[in-house]
């Protein structure tokens, strides 16, 4: 079913994948990446199916006008699934890298999920149209 | 005999590819067997999120694109 999208005519497809980690920033990724698939701006995609090497995900990844890959912090996981995958050619970030401490806990601050999801949705290209 | 499954609801995409991969086949001169398959509880089961797809014996080759002919031989050979 075709989710309706909050703004931007674009028919492009933007997939996100989060690495969704045991902190407060691997979480952050997964939060983050929900609310812009439940607000129809990218399309959540499952990382762990990607590193399972399940051939529909890795070529639905592939399929993807742009992709826009999620780290809570530099371990790199979800990069190095996707180098393990040879899947190239994404758009990448890292949450510590916008200067949010990683914890080993779940609480996530608002202000904190706010800067990541501004900083992702401009990574998606939707800052300009989308405001 | 290779399996040839395209996966999608039978747009005009799906069909599009259907026939690629046909004369694809054809090209070959490889034995074949085409299946759509067009059940969306069947499509998600390959981890499919964007159709068409093109499966050669269970494994997805590509999705959301409609390869050319020639792109689709090295899926077959």
């Amino acid at each position: 079913m075709a989710k309706e999208r909050s703004c931007c005519c674009s028919t492009e497809t933007k997939t996100i994948l989060a690495c969704s980690g045991a902190s407060n920033v691997g979480q952050i990724t997964n939060e983050v990446a929900k609310e812009l698939d439940e607000a129809g701006e990218a399309n959540f995609f499952c990382l762990a199916g990607v590193g399972g090497h399940v051939s529909g995900m890795v070529a639905s990844v592939k399929g993807a006008d742009k992709v826009v890959v999620l780290d809570g912090c530099p371990v790199a996981c979800a990069k190095k699934t996707m180098d393990a995958a040879g899947i190239a050619g994404y758009e990448y970030l890292v949450v510590t890298e916008l200067g949010i401490e990683k914890k080993h806990d779940f609480n996530l601050a608002p202000a904190d999920v706010e800067k990541t999801r501004t900083a992702v949705r401009a990574k998606l290209g939707l800052s300009v149209c989308c405001g | 005999m290779k399996k040839i499954q395209i996966l999608g609801a039978g747009c005009p995409k799906c069909k599009k590819l259907a026939e690629n991969a046909e004369l694809a086949a054809k090209a070959l001169g490889i034995e074949y067997e085409l299946v759509k398959v067009t059940n969306i509880a069947e499509i998600m089961k390959f981890g499919v999120m964007m159709t068409p797809a093109l499966a050669v014996d269970g494994v997805v080759k590509v999705a959301g694109k409609v390869p050319s002919v020639d792109e689709v031989k090295p899926f077959l050979s």
